[in-house]
C-alpha cells in the first residue's frame, strides 16, 4: 500500500488543471502579448484565470500578480513594499516561525538596513497580539504574517492581529504568507484589511512553478523583475499562460464544495492524532482541534531520529516530511521547532504528516499501523 | 588552429620490453576518454610518440580537459605538424604561429630545436640560433633568455615538423589496466574517493564496495555515493560498484556487543565482506581513505584490528596525509563539493561517544563470538543481496 502524506511539500496535479494546462501547451499556446488572434486567445485565457482566482478572495482582477511560486510572492511582497515605503520608516515585523521564504528576506532587507523585529510564539506557536503592538511603532512599514505554519500547522489571528496593527499606525501594510492556508480557508483579504497575500500553485494541485500575489490597490510595490513590461510592468517576462490557467482552475476546485471537503480533512486529522495517541513515545506539537490547520500534523517520536523514521516508513510506501532536515554533522535545527520550545533531544526526532482532500482513512489507518508496528523496534536502536 | 595533440609520457618510456603494453595502455584509455568529447579523432603512435590527431571540428577545451585526466599522461602539448618544405618557410611558418598563439610580443624566448630524423642539413644547434634570429627579426619586441624564457618554442624535426610552445601539464602516473585491479572501499566522505584515484594513478582498475543500512542512511546518501563513483571513474575508467546492505549486521552487532567496540567489530565485517567481493572479482588488493590517527577507528591499533581479517594487502595511500593535504586533492579532482554533502553514513549512526582507540584483539576475538549465532548467515544474506551498479566516468 502507498500513502503520500506529504501534501504541504507538493500536490498532485489536479485532473482538470492538468487538462486545461496541456490544451494550452498542445493547442492555444500563443504570447499573450502577440498582436495576432493566437496572442488574444492566450491573453483572454489570463483574463479568465484572473476572474476565477478574483471570486475566491473576493478581490479585485487587477489586484493579482502571477509569479513563479509562493517563494517568488513573498520575495516580491516584503522586497518591493520594503522599496517602495522606505521613505515612510524602516521598520519591518515579522514572526520567528515563518517560512524561509520570509525569513532569508528579511535577512537580506535587514542587510539594506532595514530593521526587522521577529515575535515570539507560545508552545502552540501563536504570536501574541500584545506583543505585536508593542512592536508597532511610527517607524514601521510592514508587518508579515503567516497565516498558517508549515511545520505543526498553526494558525495565527490574522484579523485580530491587523486591527491591532492598523490602530496603533493605520499606514502599516500587512502582508499574509498564505501559502499554507489558501484552499484551507476562506481569506477575504480586502475585508480584513490584508494589503500583500502570496500564494503557491503546488499546494493546491496546481503545477509547480506557479503562484500569484495579490497587492491590494494603491499599494505600492516595487517590481523585482524588470523587462517587457508584463503584467504592467509589475513583473515582467512572457506569462506562464498554461500554468496560470491551471492554477485557476485548481484554485476554483478547491474552492468548489469547500465546507464538506474541510469537515473531512478534520476527520482524518482527528483519526489520525486519536491514533497516535495509543502509541507509545509519540507527541503531537501545537494545537491539534478545530483551530489548528485541517491538513497538517506534527509529530515527534522519542528517541527515534526523523531521518530514520522517515525512510523507515518510506520504505512501507508512506511518504512524509522530517520536521527539520538534520544530519550528523550539520544540524540544521527547525526555526518553528526551535520557537515553541520542543525539547532539545525532539528536535531532531519530529516528522510532518500532511494531508490532503484525495487522502482517506484506509491510508491514516495505514500509516498508524505501520509506526504501531516500527516505532518500537526504532527505539530499541539508539545513539549511547 | 591546432590539429594535433603531442602527448608526453615519462615513466612508461623506461619499462623496457614491456613499453608497448604500456603504449598500447595508454593509446586505448586516450581512445576511451575522448569517446565523450564531440569530434572525431585519431590516436597514434610513432616513433616513441603519440599523437592525437582532429579529424573533424572539435572543441579545444573539452578535448584538453578529458586528456589532461588521462593516468600516464605528463603533457599534452597542441602541436602544429609541418612539411619540410625547406628552413625559409620553416622560418616563417614559426613566425606566423608564434603571431596567432601570442598576441603580445612582450615576452622572453628561446628556441628548444630537436633533430631526430638525422638527414636534415642543419644541426640543432645550428636550428635554434638561426630561427632565434629570425624570431628577433620579426619581432623586434621580443628578446631571447635561455635560461628563464617565458616561451620555450620547440621544434623537433621528425617526418614532419612538429612545433609546439605550451605543455600543458597532465596527471602523470601510468595507464589505468596496467596494474591489474583493487577494490576500493567508498564511504561517501572525503577521503575514499581521493584513496582510490591514488592508486588508479599507478595504473590500477577499481572495482568499489559501499555499506548502505536503510532506514538509517538515506537513498540520497547511496546516489551520493554513486556520484563520487562517477566521479572517480572519470580518471579511473568504469567502476563496478557494489551496493552492500548492512543494516541487520549492524543491528545485531550493536546488540551483541560492547557499545564503543561497534565502529571496530563493524568495520572488521566491511573488510570481510569487500574482500569477498575482491576476490570474487579479481581484485588484487583492497584500498582505504584511512591514515594515522585521524579518528578512533584509524589509529595503529585499530588499523591492526580491521588489517587482521584480510589476507590480500589492503593500500592505504593517504596513511601518512593530513586532512588539508587531503582535502587539496579532493578538490583538485572535483569529488569536494559531493563529498561534503550532509547525508548520514552508515559508520557514525550509532557510533558511541568515546570509542574505543587502543582495541584489544583479544577482546575483540571475545566479543566477536558473542556474534556466533546468526553472523554467518547475515553476511551471506548480505552477499547475496548485493546489488552491482556499473558506473562509468
Amino acid at each position: 500500500m502507498q500513502a503520500y502524506l506529504d501534501n504541504s511539500a507538493t500536490t498532485r496535479c489536479s485532473k482538470r488543471a492538468t487538462d486545461l494546462m496541456v490544451k494550452l501547451l498542445m493547442e492555444d499556446f500563443g504570447n499573450p502579448s502577440s498582436m495576432h488572434m493566437k496572442g488574444v486567445e492566450a491573453e483572454n485565457y489570463i483574463k479568465e484565470a484572473k476572474a476565477k482566482i478574483a471570486k475566491t478572495l473576493k478581490i479585485d482582477e487587477k489586484e493579482i500578480v502571477f509569479t513563479s511560486g509562493g517563494t517568488e510572492s513573498n520575495n516580491m511582497a516584503l522586497i518591493g513594499a520594503a522599496l517602495a515605503n522606505r521613505r515612510a520608516g524602516n521598520h519591518i515585523i515579522t514572526t520567528s516561525i515563518e517560512h524561509a521564504s520570509v525569513s532569508a528576506t528579511t535577512a537580506y532587507l535587514e542587510e539594506l538596513g532595514f530593521k526587522v523585529t521577529y515575535l515570539k510564539v507560545d508552545t502552540c506557536g501563536i504570536i501574541s497580539l500584545d506583543e505585536l503592538r508593542e512592536a508597532v511603532t511610527e517607524e514601521t512599514i510592514l508587518v508579515s504574517l503567516m497565516m498558517v505554519n508549515n511545520e505543526i500547522g498553526a494558525v495565527e489571528p490574522i484579523e485580530e492581529a491587523i486591527k491591532v496593527i492598523k490602530a496603533k499606525n493605520p499606514k502599516v501594510l500587512v502582508h499574509v504568507d498564505a501559502i499554507q492556508a489558501y484552499g484551507k480557508y476562506r481569506i477575504y483579504p480586502k475585508k480584513i484589511g490584508v494589503d500583500l497575500l502570496s500564494v503557491s500553485g503546488h499546494k493546491i494541485h496546481a503545477p509547480k512553478g506557479t503562484g500569484f500575489l495579490f497587492i491590494r490597490d494603491k499599494v505600492k510595490v516595487k517590481p523585482l523583475i524588470y523587462g517587457g513590461g508584463q503584467q504592467k510592468g509589475m513583473r515582467s517576462g512572457t506569462e506562464n499562460v498554461p500554468g496560470v490557467a491551471a492554477l485557476a482552475e485548481a484554485a476554483a476546485q478547491i474552492y468548489e464544495d469547500f465546507d464538506a471537503k474541510i469537515d473531512y480533512l478534520y476527520t482524518l486529522k482527528e483519526r489520525f492524532v486519536e491514533g497516535l495517541k495509543e502509541i507509545d513515545g509519540v507527541t503531537v506539537n501545537g494545537k491539534t482541534g478545530r483551530d489548528s490547520a485541517p491538513h497538517i500534523v506534527s509529530v515527534s517520536i522519542d528517541g527515534v531520529r526523523s531521518e530514520v523514521m522517515l525512510h523507515t516508513l518510506e520504505d512501507r510506501g508512506i511518504y512524509v516530511s522530517a520536521g527539520s532536515a538534520c544530519a550528523s554533522n550539520k544540524p540544521a535545527v527547525s526555526a518553528t521547532l526551535t520557537a515553541i520550545g520542543l525539547k532539545k533531544n525532539l528536535l531532531d526526532s519530529t516528522i510532518r504528516f500532511s494531508f490532503c482532500g484525495d487522502t482517506t482513512e484506509e491510508e491514516i489507518d495505514y500509516a498508524l499501523s505501520v509506526m504501531q508496528e516500527v516505532i518500537p523496534m526504532l527505539q530499541k536502536y539508539t545513539r549511547k | 588552429m591546432y590539429k594535433s595533440f603531442l602527448i608526453k609520457y615519462a615513466e612508461i618510456a623506461i619499462k623496457g620490453k614491456n613499453r608497448y603494453l604500456f603504449e598500447d595502455a595508454l593509446v586505448s584509455q586516450i581512445n576511451t576518454a575522448l569517446k565523450k568529447v564531440d569530434g572525431e579523432f585519431h590516436v597514434r603512435k610513432e616513433q616513441g610518440r603519440i599523437y592525437v590527431d582532429t579529424l573533424s571540428e572539435y572543441d579545444f577545451d573539452e578535448t584538453v580537459d578529458a586528456l589532461t585526466k588521462v593516468f600516464g599522461i605528463v603533457g599534452v602539448c597542441p602541436v602544429v605538424l609541418l612539411e619540410d618544405e625547406g628552413f625559409d618557410k620553416l622560418a616563417e611558418d614559426v613566425i606566423a604561429y608564434i603571431d596567432k598563439v601570442y598576441p603580445n610580443k612582450n615576452f622572453t624566448f628561446k628556441v628548444n630545436a630537436r633533430r631526430a630524423r638525422k638527414n636534415y642539413p642543419m644541426e640543432s644547434m645550428v636550428i635554434n640560433s638561426e630561427m632565434g634570429g629570425r624570431i628577433l627579426e620579426a619581432y623586434p619586441e621580443t628578446s631571447v633568455d635561455v635560461h628563464k624564457p617565458d616561451v620555450m618554442i620547440n621544434i623537433e624535426i621528425r617526418n614532419k615538423i612538429n612545433v609546439y610552445s605550451t605543455v600543458i601539464p597532465g596527471p602523470g602516473g601510468m595507464p589505468v589496466g596496467t596494474n591489474g585491479k583493487a577494490m576500493l572501499l567508498l564511504s561517501g566522505g572525503i577521503d575514499s574517493p581521493v584513496a582510490g584515484w591514488m592508486i588508479a594513478k599507478r595504473g590500477v582498475a577499481l572495482d568499489a564496495t559501499y555499506f548502505h543500512a536503510p532506514p538509517y542512511t538515506s537513498e540520497r546518501a547511496k546516489q551520493k555515493v554513486v556520484d563520487l563513483a562517477k566521479i572517480v571513474a572519470k580518471y579511473s575508467g568504469p567502476i563496478n560498484l557494489h551496493v552492500v546492505n548492512f543494516t541487520d549486521i549492524q543491528l545485531y552487532i550493536y546488540e551483541k556487543c560492547p557499545h564503543e567496540e561497534l565502529t571496530i567489530i563493524m568495520r572488521r565485517y566491511m573488510m570481510k565482506l569487500a574482500e569477498h567481493f575482491a576476490k570474487e572479482n579479481h581484485c588484487l588488493g583492497l584500498i582505504t581513505g584511512e591514515s594515522i590517527g585521524q579518528v578512533a577507528s584509524q589509529t595503529m591499533q585499530s588499523l591492526a584490528a580491521t588489517n587482521e581479517v584480510c589476507t590480500l594487502p589492503v593500500y592505504r595511500p593517504l596513511i601518512g596525509f593530513d586532512k588539508q593535504e587531503i582535502v587539496t586533492i579532493s578538490e583538485k579532482i572535483d569529488a569536494y563539493e559531493t563529498s561534503i554533502l550532509p547525508f548520514e553514513d552508515c559508520c557514525t549512526i550509532f557510533v558511541a561517544k568515546h570509542p574505543v582507540t587502543k582495541p584489544n584483539l583479544n577482546v575483540i576475538h571475545n566479543d566477536e563470538k558473542k556474534l556466533a549465532e546468526k553472523i554467518d548467515q547475515l553476511m551471506q544474506e548480505a552477499i547475496d543481496s548485493v546489488e552491482v551498479i556499473r558506473v562509468e566516468g
